[in-house]
């Protein structure tokens, strides 16, 4: 049985500069690992959005890496408000970020989009008041 | 062509060039990041006016050739420190986004 490697990070609501911080992480790590770099370039992709999102809307949050035999996992989870109405945010565009999140080039309702773009499933699990959390797999071939 | 060639080319500033071998291979003009990351491919040379320290996160993950930053704009000593740490190629252009893109064209391979 192979054994199964996690990376764990905690995504700082605080610091809207060091976003990036975990994806660049496990973008270094999987490259270590030899996974190819057309999916090491989805997972970390993917995963940058999401922490952005987190740091956006909710505050932080953690995210966690898994790599499995065939595919890597990524679950994001956060303790924010919630996504009001997920069809909404899935579409290219929408966005409820403020004027300031613009400024820095974030903010163009492309976030989970290019979340789904680059991975081969994602499901978005959110309750109002409560935090949302999101497992993202990227296939390895 | 390579970064270091482009810039000797187009009469472009090295701002940080720590791997003046790169190949280029096209390029994408854009400012929203999150449409960078959708849609810009690796070793593309990015031309952007955005300067703010999450650039560099995106020119990594995407795994850009180099930023060229149009209009002279010129990015922060924080953002050009970690630049110099991830060993990301910065480049500044004194024409605008369009002019750049123009210059560059007749230098580079799609």
């Amino acid at each position: 049985m192979s054994e199964e490697l996690i990376f764990h990070f905690d995504v700082d609501g605080e610091d809207f500069t060091s976003a990036g911080q975990a994806s660049v992480q496990v973008k270094k790590n999987l490259r270590r690992l030899g996974i190819s770099p057309e999916i090491i370039r989805r997972v970390s992709i993917a995963m940058y959005e999401g922490e952005i999102n987190m740091v956006i809307h909710a505050g932080g949050g953690v995210a966690d890496v898994k790599v499995l035999e065939d595919r890597i996992e990524i679950v994001l989870t956060d303790h924010g408000p919630g996504i009001k109405d997920i069809d909404m945010a899935m579409q290219e565009g929408y966005s409820t970020a403020t004027d300031n999140i613009r400024t820095l080039g974030f903010g163009a309702g492309m976030g989970l989009p290019n979340m789904k773009r680059y991975s081969d499933t994602m499901k978005i699990d959110s309750t109002l008041g409560v935090g949302t959390t999101i497992v993202m797999t990227v296939n390895i071939q | 062509m390579t970064v270091g060639n482009l810039i000797d080319s187009c009469g472009f500033e090295p701002l940080n060039v720590a791997s003046p071998d790169r190949e280029i291979s096209g390029a994408y003009s854009g400012d929203l990041l999150s449409w960078v990351m959708g849609r810009a491919s690796e070793d593309n040379a990015w031309i952007t006016i955005m300067s703010n320290i999450n650039v560099i996160a995106v020119a990594t993950l995407v795994d850009v050739s180099c930023v060229i930053f149009a209009e002279g704009v010129t990015p922060d000593e924080e953002t050009r420190k970690v630049a110099k740490e991830k060993s990301v190629n910065l480049i500044v252009s004194p024409f605008n986004a369009y002019e750049t893109a123009v210059k560059i064209s007749g230098y580079i391979n799609e």
